[in-house]
């Protein structure tokens, strides 16, 4: 019992390697899509709607097949016409991160654009009132005080990418519901109720990735929110 | 501020580090119009699907296992390859390989024409035929009319699902797809199945000789030979992309070899003792 | 764009047409058990007494805090190993209808809206006006009748924003059910087409597509909801 419950811990590592991941591309591509959606033009408005409508009105599995099989022959296809033998290989790990970071850039992008939107207008005119350039006062003075705003809605969008890495074990990626899959499988004989067993390991695992994150994002709120008064019920 | 943006880049100094274990070297630049003497490969990846016992399984500690995994090192040491095992889940095999993801097929694929359309064959390293398997107290003989009524699992772009959906589902047996053979053994066990269709040998190993597939065997002993042409091929071989043709001649200089030198049988004896599994 | 052809032979747009109605059928089945399961559950977790909340509180936090496809496997594969139900199912009731398929994935999907909903739905309660709670209670309702004359259709019409998501949700959750053995949903139809003809693009483009349009449809059914049940709440004209 004991070697198959380690084997499925190693891919823990695998889990959180592409939940990280993930969340880095999604937190990139969330502030881009939500710098488009705010811009005075009217064409990067177009754009930052059209990539979070697109994205989000189609689930993830479906996204994460299209990029794994679709985005690898792509690929070789344009380098083959620049002459290469073969493009870079997008295995699963790169298929998951990408595809779950681009799906959830788009969630990320509501979160950010509703958090950009609820700092008071008067504290970027009062820097640009000083001289600072634009993004200047973007960098120094939005964006620490959209963190407190941008957290709750930031830790929801966290906790779900966590569950969708799940979805990398679809296309054979060897994280925890893979491993715990196949032990289950394998151990059917020897151990009764082995998938059983397994399976719940697994879901003890995630539960408790998240409930450390939680812990961990809730302490954040709480050092952004030094110094806010709230209201008493 | 500071902090947050050192954790961000910690976070992804991190993901980029391990992006790039898990990540193959670059792509080489083409290769010269006139090609060398004699073509290496440094490293073969192979892919297997590591759920089909004694052919290609994993230990408990995740290690891959079998006669297939054990041909494919014998065969890299004959090119003086280096081994490096991709797995892969069965039905996205030939994609995977027509969208290099790897560079060799070895985990138990049969040689039929139609996957000849696609892809390129070695000869055959072994060949076994397939079965029925069902109930041992039902005594039901291998024609595909004793089977109306039953429902049997089998794995998705196998030859064994070649056959069942060509000659057991219009006979009136149900025929439900999954995406590994030991899947398939699971729900066997729990009673959702009557049975499956299999290679002989693959299921003798991974089903009817442990403790859940004892009340089950082949019905008939196998399919009859009539079908072997149209549905399962000529054995079990290793599959590459049609324009490796060197690596394909490299590789059944290999085969030939280790059937010389007794590697092969030291390796059959290991995984399959007392049966031929070279056949015909 | 030839290639694009494959995917409108007949044959081929069958298969789109299967997986269609399956997916509308485990996302309105699901939907409707997951909301007959939810209220109950919610007037337990909003219950002042611990031995009520507390079971719901546990039910929530695992079935949030695990994966869709996790809970999926687990009721599809893990309960089927236990002995005591493989001797039970062929002939007792309710154990016959886990050999289903399709029962393991409803359920699945039917628990995993409930719980969320149930959250929602509690919060939403709990945010109900304190000065609407104290009125009722002036008045002389009872518990009860407050609790479904007042609190749970105010509570439901707020809750309204939130599960338009929660059903979208769903209808992405579907597509999991293609990893079930014979269940033959949408994505199943595309990974089918590509499977066979190697075409790696075009039937997940048009799966995708599909999707699109259910998402919109919804969308947009729950817009008219909104419109009717929330129209207290939108911007005033001038009077």
């Amino acid at each position: 019992m004991t070697p198959y419950l380690l084997s499925i811990l190693e891919g823990l590592w695998v889990t959180i390697g592409v939940a990280l991941g993930a969340l880095c591309v999604a937190a990139v591509l969330g502030l881009a899509g939500a710098a488009a959606k705010l811009s005075p033009y009217r064409w990067l408005n177009w754009i930052g709607d059209v990539y979070s409508t697109v994205i989000r009105g189609v689930p993830d599995l479906v996204w994460m097949l299209l990029l794994y099989f679709g985005g690898q022959i792509l690929v070789n296809d344009i380098a083959e016409a620049f002459g290469f033998r073969r493009g870079p290989q997008i295995n699963p790990f790169v298929a998951g991160v990408l595809t779950i970071g681009f799906v959830y850039g788009a969630y990320m992008t509501e979160t950010f654009r509703g958090a950009i939107m609820s700092v008071p207008k008067g504290q970027s005119e009062a820097g640009w009132a000083f001289g600072m350039s634009r993004f200047y006062t973007f960098r120094r003075m939005v964006l620490p005080q959209m963190v407190r705003f941008a957290l709750p809605s930031f830790t929801n969008n966290w906790l779900v990418l966590l569950k969708a890495t799940a979805l990398v074990s679809v296309i054979g990626l060897a994280d925890i519901t893979n491993l715990a899959k196949q032990a289950g499988a394998a151990a059917r004989g020897e151990i009764p109720g082995a998938a059983i067993i397994f399976m719940a390991f697994a879901g003890l695992l995630y539960l408790l990735i998240s409930s450390l994150s939680l812990y961990l994002l809730r302490k954040a709120e709480a050092r952004y929110s030094v110094g806010v008064k709230r209201g008493t019920f | 501020m500071r902090l947050s943006l050192l954790t961000l880049g910690l976070i992804g100094a991190a993901t980029l580090a391990a992006c790039g274990k898990s990540e193959p070297p670059a792509p080489t630049a083409a290769a010269p119009a006139a090609a060398p003497a004699a073509p290496t490969w440094p490293e073969l990846r192979v892919a297997i699907d590591p759920t089909y016992k004694p052919f290609t399984y994993k230990t408990e500690s995740g290690e891959p296992a079998g006669f297939d995994v054990d041909i494919a090192k014998a065969l890299c040491e004959q090119i003086n390859s280096k081994c490096a095992f991709v797995e892969q889940a069965w039905d996205g095999m030939i994609p995977g390989l027509l969208a290099k993801k790897y560079d060799v097929i070895i985990s138990s694929m049969s040689i039929t024409d139609e996957r000849k359309q696609s892809v390129d064959f070695t000869g055959k390293y072994y060949n076994t035929p397939s079965c029925v398997v069902v109930k041992t107290a039902l005594n039901l003989g291998a024609e595909a009319a004793n089977f109306k009524g039953k429902k049997l699992g089998v794995l998705k772009a196998s030859t064994q699902e070649k056959y069942a959906m060509g000659e057991l589902q219009p006979a009136g047996a149900t025929v439900v797809p999954y995406d590994a053979q030991d899947q398939v053994y699971l729900d066997i066990k729990s009673g959702r199945l009557d049975g499956t269709v299999a290679d002989v040998v693959e299921v003798r190993g991974g089903f009817l000789s442990t403790p859940d597939g004892a009340a089950y065997s082949c019905a008939g002993g196998r399919i009859p030979v009539e079908f072997d042409a149209k549905y399962f091929g000529t054995g079990a071989g290793v599959a590459l992309r049609k324009e490796d043709t060197a690596l394909r001649d490299a590789l059944d200089a290999g085969i030939k070899a280790i059937r010389d030198n007794g590697k092969w049988k030291e390796l059959a004896d290991k995984h399959v003792p007392g049966i031929d599994i070279w056949g015909s | 764009m030839d290639k694009f052809a494959i995917i409108f032979e007949p044959q081929n747009l069958q298969l789109y047409a299967t997986g269609l109605v399956a997916t509308l059928e485990l996302l309105i089945i699901s939907l409707v058990a997951g909301a007959l399961l939810t209220v109950p559950l919610t007037l337990m977790r909003v219950s002042g007494k611990a031995w009520l909340s507390s079971p719901v509180w546990l039910f929530t936090y695992v079935v949030r805090g695990t994966p869709l496809l996790i809970q999926v496997y687990f009721i599809y594969y893990g309960i089927a190993q236990l002995e005591w139900v493989q001797a039970l199912w062929d002939t007792v009731w309710p154990w016959t209808l886990f050999k289903d398929p399709f029962f393991c994935a409803v359920l699945a999907f039917t628990l995993n809206t409930s719980a969320y909903t149930v959250e929602m739905l509690a919060g939403a309660i709990r945010e109900t006006p304190a000065g609407e709670i104290e009125a009722a209670q002036a008045a002389g309702f009872s518990h009860w009748n407050m609790m479904f004359r007042l609190v749970l259709p105010s509570a439901l019409r707020r809750t309204l924003p939130g599960y338009s998501n929660e059903v979208v949700m769903m209808l992405h959750a579907t597509s999991l059910a293609s990893v079930v053995p014979s269940l033959y949903d949408l994505t199943n139809a595309a990974y089918a087409i590509y499977k066979t003809y190697y075409l790696a693009f075009q039937p997940f483009i048009m799966v995708a597509v599909l999707y699109f349009v259910l998402t919109f449809a919804l969308v947009y059914v729950f817009r008219l909801l909104e419109r009717r049940f929330l129209a207290y709440l939108r911007p005033q004209g001038h009077g």
